[in-house]
């Protein structure tokens, strides 16, 4: 099974929402609550970076048999030095995005540190894709 | 409490959150079902990145930040109970959000400081 999202840049009255579709599913299959904390926190912080810094994105969450993948690409302005943004504190953020309680450069370390699986692929001018794979 | 040179000795307790609402003159917005519950922990930010950090699910958290962002980080992180320092205005929206979450939302007229301080002596555990 498979659902998708789309995230609009900007948008954080919807911020949370697939995150929020994720949990409900996830909670339907039975799965333990820790596991579905990993994987809604990651996913969330994901979602809210393309908010945060992409014009739009697409969120594709795959339930398998023995874990979940999580696929986000966005169209943005892409990362320039991901090594640095995996540091933690590092921050592109806007006032914007920091009154919201985010933009501290704990998103991406925050992901891979509860994530299985976690890669990242970024071209500046076009966009970041995150795989992430978290077992049950 | 007690005092001894450069720190304080607390006697942690767990704590019903109706007793929590009245120690910070707090106005309960949603969640009515929660009052009787005991907690242990509590943890303040306004820092919803830092609140997402913390693994642990049982707490209150004490926050500033009177957006839909907080109550969402609230759901993301399994936590049940907010506390709203200084009277932030809260939003339909938000109210909605949480009770669909089955999240209480507790506001005080109380800074974070103030707040935190009275429950801390009170003896709720810090998460760190």
């Amino acid at each position: 099974m498979e659902i998708e999202f789309k995230v609009e840049g900007g948008d954080f009255t919807q911020a949370g929402y697939a995150s929020s579709q994720v949990k409900k599913v996830l909670k339907q299959l039975g799965i333990e609550s820790s596991v579905i904390k990993r994987v809604v926190v990651a996913l969330y912080e994901a979602e809210v970076n393309i908010v945060a810094h992409a014009y739009r994105g697409n969120i594709k969450a795959v339930f398998e048999a023995d874990g979940i993948k999580l696929f986000l690409e966005d169209e943005g302005p892409g990362i320039s030095d991901i090594k640095q943004a995996m540091v933690k504190g590092f921050s592109t953020a806007s006032k914007e995005v920091r009154e919201m309680g985010f933009g501290a450069g704990m998103g991406l370390p925050n992901i891979q540190d509860n994530a299985d699986e976690f890669t990242i692929e970024s071209e500046v001018g076009k966009g970041t894709k995150l795989n992430i794979f978290i077992k049950y | 409490m007690l005092f001894e040179k450069d720190k304080i000795i607390t006697k942690y307790k767990k704590m019903v959150i109706k007793d929590i609402v009245t120690l910070v003159n707090g106005k309960v917005l949603c969640g009515e079902s929660h009052l009787n519950d005991s907690i242990e922990y509590a943890f303040s930010s306004d820092l919803m990145s830092d609140v997402l950090t913390l693994r642990i699910t049982d707490f209150l958290l004490i926050t500033g930040l009177a957006n839909i962002q907080s109550v969402r980080t609230a759901e993301m992180s399994d936590l049940k109970y907010i506390l709203l320092a200084r009277n932030k205005k809260v939003t339909d929206e938000m109210i909605e959000l949480a009770s669909d979450s089955g999240i209480l939302i507790i506001s005080t007229p109380f800074s974070m400081f103030k707040t935190s301080g009275i429950l801390y002596g009170a003896g709720l555990k810090p998460v760190y």
